[in-house]
C-alpha cells in the first residue's frame, strides 16, 4: 500500500539532481554577479568604440542554441581547445564533464539576462542623484556602493533570480560541455531527460517536474517580495510592516 | 554699502569659454568669497551652466576657475579637479535628496568629522528636527529644500551654490526659504552663490550681483550700486527701480502697529509693525514707484498735510531721462552716505522746478514696506560655533 505522501518520496539519485542543481546554478550566479554588474554599469553609464558589437557578443546565448553554446565552450575550454588546454596544463583545471564545467555552461547561458536586467535598472538611477553625491565630497566608488546600486537593487534582485533560474534550467549547453554524469553533471533538467527516456521512469518524472515547477516559483516569488521592499523602502515606508498593521486596525 | 576691495585668496575667479551645440557662455569673472552673490539673467542666459562648470559637473574645454589659490580647472596646465574634491555645496533645483535614506542619513552624508558638533546647531537653524526619522518621499517640497541646504551645508563647503532653489515653491515658503538663506550667510558665514531670475528673490538676499545675458556677463559688483545705476535700468528692468536701505530697528510702536527704523544719518522710518530685536540690522527694498517728493524742507521731520509717514530729507544726485519717450525722470537721491532711487514725471520736474544738487523732502509710503522684505543685513548674535 503506497501513502499519498510516499508518491512524493524522492530517490538518492533524484535527491542528488536537485542539489547538484541548487549548487551548479548558485555557483554560476555567484561567479558571474560581480562581471556582470560590471559590464551592466559600463552599458548603462559609458560610451565607448564598439559598445554596439560588445552588446551584440552579450546577447548571443539569448540567441544561440544552446548545443551551439556548449560546443563553443567545449572548443575553447576543453581539455583539447585554445584555453582549456592552457588551463590545463598550467593551472590543472579540467571543466569539460565536471560539474564546474557545468556551472560555467549555466553561467554564460545566464550571462545576458542579469545583465540586461541591470543595466536597465541602472539606467533607471537618476545621474544627478550621483552628481549630487559627488558634490558632497563621495569619490566614485562610494557613489556606487551607497547611492547606484542600492537605487539599483529591485533590478539587481530581480537580474539575479532570473540569472539563478536560467542556470538552473540549462539543458543544451549543459549536456554538450558536461555530458550527464549521474551524482556530478546530472542536474534536475538532465536526470528528467534521463527518466523520460527510461521505461517506468514517468513516476520520478512527475515528481522532478513538480520540484522545478516549486523551485521556480519560491524563487521568483521571493526576489518579488525582495524587490518590492526595496521599492517601499525608496518611496519612504518600511517594506511594508506598516500595511500588515493598518489592515488589522481597520 | 561699498564693496571693499578683497585679495585675490578670497575670491572666486572665473575665466572661461564654453561652446554647447550654438550657446556660447564667455565669462570672465571675480567674486568676493563673501556674503550671497546672485547670478541674475532670463532662461537660457548662461547662469546654470556656469553654475555647473564651477562644481566641476560639467567638463571645462576652455579657460580657468580658480578658488582662492585652489584651481579647481585650468584648461592650459590641463587640470580639472574632479567635482568631489572641490568642496563645494550644491543645492540644485530639485532638492535631489537620496530616496533610500531618512533625512539624518542625507544629512549626514557628506558630513565630515568635525562638523558633527555643528549638526544640531544647523539642523535648529533650518527648522528640520522634526523630520530627521523621515524619508525624503515623505517631505513637503519647501521641507525637502531645507534638508537639501542642510545637507550641502554640512559637507563643510567653501562655498555654497545655489541653483534657483526657491523655483515651484508658493510665496510664503519662498519668504521662509530667503530668509533662511540670509541666515546662513550671516550667521555660518558661509559664501554663497546664488542662481535666480526672479528679482525680488534677488533684492531680499543678495549682497553681490552678476547680470547675465546670452553667455555673457553684462556687468557685475555690489547690488546696491548696480540697482543705483541707471545705464542697467533695462536689463534689471524687472527690479522695478527698487533700491535698498539699511537701517537698524529703533522702536516698536504697539499701539499703532508700527516699526521704527533709523538709518545711518539718523532719519527715521516707518514701516508696519514686524518681529525683529531692537538694534537689528535690517534691509529694506524700496520700490521707485513708491517714492514722492516735496521741495518744502520737512520741518522738524514733518511735513503738514501729508499721509505719507515717512519724510527723509535727501538730496538730488543725479537726473536722467532713460529714453526720449518716457514720461518721468529717474533720479538718484542722496541720504547720507546711502542712495535711493526715485522716479518723477517729465512734468512733474519742470514744474517744481528740481535740479541737481536740490535738498528735497522724499515721502516714502509707508505701506510700501511689509515686514517678509526687511531681511536681516546683519546680526548681533555671534556667528553659529
Amino acid at each position: 500500500m503506497i501513502s499519498d505522501w510516499g508518491v512524493m518520496q524522492l530517490s538518492q539519485a533524484e535527491f542528488d539532481a536537485i542539489l547538484i542543481s541548487l549548487k551548479i546554478a548558485g555557483v554560476a550566479v555567484g561567479w558571474i554577479l560581480v562581471p556582470g554588474i560590471a559590464l551592466a554599469w559600463l552599458m548603462a553609464r559609458r560610451e565607448f568604440r564598439g559598445k554596439a558589437l560588445l552588446d551584440g557578443v552579450l546577447h548571443l546565448p539569448l540567441v544561440l542554441p544552446p548545443v551551439v553554446v556548449g560546443y563553443l565552450l567545449l572548443v575553447g575550454l576543453g581539455t583539447q581547445g585554445v584555453l582549456g588546454s592552457w588551463m590545463h596544463q598550467h593551472l590543472g583545471i579540467r571543466l569539460p564533464f565536471t560539474w564546474q564545467g557545468a556551472a560555467v555552461a549555466g553561467g554564460v547561458m545566464a550571462f545576458p539576462l542579469l545583465v540586461r536586467a541591470v543595466r536597465l535598472s541602472l539606467e533607471a538611477v537618476d545621474p544627478e542623484l550621483e552628481a549630487a553625491a559627488a558634490t558632497l565630497g563621495a569619490g566614485r566608488l562610494r557613489v556606487l556602493f551607497t547611492v547606484t546600486l542600492p537605487l539599483a537593487l529591485p533590478g539587481l534582485l530581480t537580474g539575479t533570480v532570473l540569472a539563478f533560474a536560467r542556470a538552473l534550467s540549462e539543458f543544451g549547453a549543459t549536456i554538450t560541455f558536461a555530458s550527464n554524469i549521474p551524482g556530478e553533471t546530472r542536474t534536475l533538467p538532465l536526470a528528467l531527460y534521463s527518466l523520460i527516456q527510461t521505461p517506468g521512469g514517468e513516476a520520478a518524472a512527475a515528481r522532478l517536474c513538480v520540484l522545478a515547477i516549486i523551485i521556480a516559483m519560491v524563487s521568483l516569488v521571493t526576489s518579488e517580495w525582495l524587490a518590492r521592499r526595496a521599492r517601499l523602502r525608496l518611496q519612504g515606508r518600511d517594506g511594508g510592516e506598516t500595511h500588515g498593521g493598518t489592515a488589522n486596525a481597520g | 554699502m561699498a564693496e571693499q576691495p578683497m585679495p585675490d585668496k578670497q575670491r572666486l575667479t572665473i575665466d572661461i569659454m564654453q561652446h554647447q551645440g550654438r550657446f556660447q557662455l564667455a565669462a570672465q569673472l571675480s567674486l568676493p568669497m563673501r556674503g550671497v552673490t546672485a547670478l541674475f539673467g532670463s532662461s537660457g542666459c548662461g547662469k546654470t551652466s556656469l553654475l555647473r562648470l564651477v562644481a566641476g559637473l560639467d567638463r571645462l574645454q576652455k579657460g580657468r576657475i580658480a578658488l582662492g589659490q585652489t584651481v579647481l580647472a585650468d584648461t592650459e596646465q590641463g587640470r580639472c579637479l574632479p567635482p568631489h574634491r572641490r568642496r563645494l555645496g550644491v543645492v540644485f533645483q530639485e532638492p535631489r535628496l537620496f530616496p533610500h535614506y531618512r533625512v539624518a542619513g542625507n544629512l549626514r552624508y557628506g558630513m565630515p568629522k568635525h562638523m558633527a558638533r555643528r549638526f544640531g546647531a544647523i539642523v535648529e537653524l533650518l527648522g528640520i528636527r522634526q523630520l530627521l526619522g523621515r524619508y525624503p518621499a515623505t517631505l513637503s517640497g519647501g521641507e525637502a529644500r531645507r534638508v537639501a541646504i542642510g545637507r550641502a551645508l554640512l559637507s563643510d563647503p567653501a562655498l555654497l551654490l545655489m541653483d534657483e532653489p526657491l523655483s515651484g515653491l508658493d510665496a510664503a515658503r519662498k519668504t521662509e526659504l530667503l530668509r533662511y538663506i540670509r541666515r546662513l550667510s550671516v550667521e555660518v558665514g558661509v559664501p554663497i552663490v546664488f542662481v535666480s531670475h526672479a528679482p525680488e528673490e534677488i533684492v531680499d538676499v543678495a549682497d553681490a550681483l552678476v547680470l547675465m545675458d546670452a553667455g555673457k556677463v553684462l556687468a557685475s559688483g555690489s547690488l546696491d550700486e548696480m540697482l543705483l545705476r541707471f545705464d542697467l535700468s533695462e536689463p534689471l528692468a524687472g527690479f522695478d527701480g527698487a533700491s535698498r536701505l539699511v537701517g537698524q530697528v529703533h522702536r516698536h510702536d504697539d499701539n499703532d502697529r508700527l516699526t521704527e527704523i533709523v538709518l545711518a544719518d539718523g532719519q527715521l522710518l516707518r514701516v508696519p509693525a514686524f518681529d525683529a530685536p531692537q538694534g537689528q540690522s535690517i534691509r529694506l527694498r524700496i520700490p521707485a514707484r513708491d517714492i514722492a517728493l516735496a521741495t518744502q524742507p520737512a520741518v522738524s521731520g514733518v511735513l503738514n498735510g501729508l499721509s505719507y509717514r515717512n519724510q527723509l530729507n535727501a538730496v538730488i544726485e543725479e537726473a536722467t531721462l532713460l529714453s526720449d519717450s518716457d514720461a518721468s525722470v529717474e533720479l538718484r537721491l542722496r541720504l547720507g552716505d546711502q542712495a535711493l532711487r526715485a522716479r518723477v514725471t517729465r512734468q512733474a520736474w519742470r514744474e517744481l522746478g528740481l535740479t541737481v544738487g536740490q535738498s528735497v523732502t522724499a515721502l516714502v509710503r509707508c505701506v510700501a514696506f511689509s515686514a517678509q522684505h526687511a531681511f536681516a543685513a546683519q546680526y548681533s548674535q555671534a556667528p553659529i560655533e
